[in-house]
């Protein structure tokens, strides 16, 4: 189906999502519609898929024009969209996921049903078992799902928002011959996001959307700077790695051995020197999070050793973890980093002023206001950090650190994030490493690792590596380790 | 105790027990759809009066049942429609709703207090009634127990086997899910919640017309907050409710059938042993099931799982703006 969004208008209070949208999507290709966070690529992509309707301006499907009041309404249209946080029944089963919305009888008919999801995963390569509970998946597999489920429903254009943020390399290169093939088949996919490499590793056309408004339009083969022109409005380009390594030992870790109610963790053992910046490869679920949170004095070793600077914190309290100046920064923000209705001021109360008993808010203030402006955070002291968006998220979490660490541990620490905010964070990180500080982050995202790391530790399903030289390697290899091969 | 008195103390627990496994499956269904009725003890008692009296007043056995079971649903209605169309907390409106209710039964029913009224008949299932044991234990009850089985089985059938079972478990898991799949969350809210407060109204009137008779102050002594509990001791599964209402009466037969071998002990204590051990009992689910389990023997890993996971539907009392 070919789809023509022309003059779409779109305003939230005082913000314009949408300003003059007009966008033509050809049927049978595979569309990039890239952008940063808050360009205003998810508003369109909601507008086309029913979930909002446009202030002005209309959508046109192969030259008729398009009236949507619902999701529903677009998916009997033939429009299905995939969110980047899957929006399915986590306490449901995977077969009662994909059969919820499908048939419009009375008795279930698993026997049916489970043959249709059969025969679908098999032509796309999908391996999920029909009994799971959605909760216990993946992302990627989540996704999956979600796909399976609307070319069930029949769906001819299939947007996809963000979805290589938190899958693995596998996933992701199951989901781009998934699309290329569906494109091959005649339907149209419009694949929204702010990676420029899986734009050019998939779409043959590109539209950037800035600040609410088309900034342009091109076409494959993508010339990267050009794109990155369009997308930030001037050239935004990393610097290269510098290690910040120093000869003196800081951290030291001895098989350390972490166990949850789901996983066993192999021991790990790994030294550490002050300023180095040690990645924590693998796919989610891998046991990188358990072997965080024991670093960070969140949950108890089953057995093992952690030293930093010479002082032995091994299960510890966790006071006596902040206190020695080890900081954790977990991957949902919302969830575990910031509390949800308090301001940022508020934050910084929490944080800062941990002894006495009024508050102190003439200092709160102060420290909030000058780490903000230090920060670049766009908001005020006042604003609920649910009102950030996700990137000033980070910005604030981060802000709200103290000044000296000696161990900061990152999981995820530029998901979410747009490729300026992203080089910003990492900025921040590696000054950070010229005081000494460690730092381990977890990331799925194999350019993140090499690129920002001294040493890698590889996971996965449990077992660990030796720590081994990021400059030393490939990402082939280490794709190869994440799989579980050579480790 | 010989075998006759075990079946007629079981025949007893079951018919006691029956207007409990009402109230249970009516707040099941309603909080499996997202809405919290906290109103039901309210609700009951006020059903319970109301199905009484018109019981009384026309004679009909099948007026006074519909009365009660239309006060239920209004009540229930109240609820799910101040929530979702007034922005109100269920919780609190429900709490009000509760107090309200309770003093309005006692105010209207004045003139119905001790009054010698209609019950329902047994009936004995032809058949059924003469197998071994269970026979005389099961089916020779009244039309409203038998009624009670069916539901418990009809809303299991329903959640695990019907479509619009499934659209009803997942209004009350994800709701933006099941809007985005052509689902009118609220609206099937309210229809669920409808249907619950029925069957909450029913509850009431099934005690004051089938298991203590007629109507007094306070006549359904706090069964609406044990059904509340009970929902959540049974994991919102209608078999596990249904056994959690019969669990909850034949402790409380267990007292007494106790009283007489204990003359020793204050008849208190077996009053209030039920309430406690049911405590216990909800102290027990609502740990972690996780926890539980790697405190026990591994192969006890499944009885523990079947029996004390819970399944707080992760929609329950959360309102949804449809778009």
């Amino acid at each position: 189906m070919k789809i023509e969004i022309q003059g779409i208008n779109k305003s939230f209070g005082a913000v314009q999502a949408n300003a003059d949208v007009s966008v033509t999507v050809a049927s049978g290709t595979i569309h990039g519609l890239l952008g940063e966070n808050g360009a205003g690529k998810t508003t369109l992509m909601r507008i086309l898929s029913g979930y909002l309707q446009a202030d002005s301006g209309e959508i046109r499907v192969d030259g008729g024009r398009l009236e949507l009041h619902s999701p529903a309404d677009a998916i009997g249209q033939g429009i299905g969209m995939l969110h980047q946080d899957p929006l399915d029944v986590p306490a449901l089963s995977v077969l009662d996921n994909f059969a919820l919305g499908l048939h419009r009888g009375f008795w279930q008919r698993r026997g049916r049903i489970q043959r249709t999801f059969f025969n679908l995963c098999r032509r796309f390569g999908v391996q999920l078992q029909p009994e799971d509970r959605v909760g216990n998946l993946t992302v990627g597999e989540r996704q999956q799902l979600e796909l399976v489920r609307l070319l069930a429903l029949g769906v001819r254009v299939v947007i996809l928002d963000e979805p290589t943020t938190g899958i693995s390399e596998p996933q992701k290169r199951l989901l781009f011959e998934t699309l290329h093939r569906l494109a091959e088949e005649g339907l149209t996919v419009i694949f929204v996001s702010h990676k420029l490499e899986d734009v050019e590793m998939l779409c043959s056309v590109a539209t950037v959307l800035r600040a609410g408004q088309v900034v342009g339009e091109l076409r494959a083969p993508f010339d990267r700077e050009r794109l990155v022109e369009m997308m930030f409005g001037r050239a935004v380009v990393a610097p290269p790695f510098a290690s910040r390594c120093t000869t003196r030992e800081a951290l030291d870790i001895q098989s350390l051995v972490v166990e949850s109610s789901r996983m066993r963790m192999a021991p790990a053992s790994l030294k550490a020197c002050a300023g180095e910046v040690i990645g924590l490869a693998g796919l989610e679920g891998s046991g990188q999070r358990l072997f965080m949170e024991a670093c960070a004095g969140i949950r108890k070793a089953q057995s093992g050793h952690l030293v930093i600077d010479g002082v032995d914190l091994t299960n510890g309290r966790y006071r006596d973890y902040l206190d020695q100046g080890v900081a954790y920064v977990p991957a949902s923000r919302l969830e575990e980093g910031l509390v949800r209705g308090l301001s940022v001021r508020e934050h910084f109360v929490l944080a800062r002023q941990r002894a006495g008993f009024l508050v102190d808010w003439e200092a709160a203030e102060q420290v909030a206001s000058a780490r903000i402006a230090e920060y670049s955070v766009v908001g005020t002291t006042g604003s609920r950090v649910e009102e950030l968006s996700g990137g000033n998220q980070q910005r604030a979490l981060l802000s709200l650190l103290p000044d000296s660490l000696k161990l900061l541990i990152l999981d995820h620490p530029t998901r979410g994030l747009d490729l300026g905010s992203g080089i910003w964070v990492w900025q921040q990180l590696h000054e950070r490493c010229l005081q000494g500080t460690v730092i381990l982050f977890a990331s799925t995202d194999l350019d993140e690792l090499v690129d920002n790391s001294d040493r890698l530790l590889v996971f996965s399903g449990g077992k660990v590596s030796q720590p081994v030289a990021s400059a030393e390697m490939s990402r082939e290899e280490l794709g190869f380790m994440i799989g579980g091969v050579n480790l | 105790m010989d075998s006759a008195i075990i079946i007629e103390t079981v025949r007893s627990v079951v018919a006691s027990s029956t207007p409990l496994v009402f109230a249970g499956i009516g707040e099941l269904l309603t909080e499996r759809s997202g809405i919290t009725n906290l109103s039901l003890d309210g609700s009951i008692l006020l059903a319970a009066m109301a199905g009484f009296a018109m019981a009384y007043v026309s004679g009909s056995l099948l007026l006074g049942f519909a009365l009660a079971m239309l006060v239920g649903a209004l009540i229930a209605l109240v609820v799910a429609a101040s929530s979702i169309y007034l922005y109100q907390d269920q919780v609190a409106v429900g709490l009000v709703l509760t107090l309200l209710m309770a003093d309005v039964s006692s105010f209207v029913g004045l003139r119905y207090v001790r009054l010698p009224g209609p019950s329902v008949p047994s009936l004995s299932i032809p058949g059924l009634s003469a197998l071994p044991w269970v026979g005389t234990a099961l089916f020779s009850q009244n039309l409203l127990v038998y009624l009670s089985y069916l539901l418990v089985l009809g809303v299991w059938i329903w959640l695990y086997r019907t479509q619009p079972g499934l659209r009803l478990r997942s209004i009350g898991e994800r709701p933006e899910a099941a809007f985005a799949r052509g689902i009118p969350v609220n609206r099937m809210r309210m229809v669920y919640t409808g249907i619950g407060g029925a069957l909450v109204g029913l509850a009431g009137a099934s005690y004051s017309l089938c298991v203590k008779l007629g109507w007094s102050h306070n006549h359904t002594a706090g069964m609406g907050w044990i059904a509340l509990a009970i929902v959540i001791f049974g994991g919102w599964h209608p078999f596990r409710v249904a056994l959690g209402a019969y669990l909850f009466g034949a402790l409380k037969s267990l007292g007494s059938l106790m009283q007489p071998v204990y003359p020793s002990v204050p008849t208190q204590v077996f009053q209030a042993a039920p309430f406690a051990l049911m405590i216990v009992a909800l102290l027990l689910v609502a740990g972690d099931a996780a926890a539980i389990e790697r405190r026990l023997p591994a192969r006890l890993a499944p009885l523990v799982r079947a029996v004390f996971q819970h399944g707080t539907p992760a929609g329950l009392g959360r309102r949804f703006e449809q778009g």
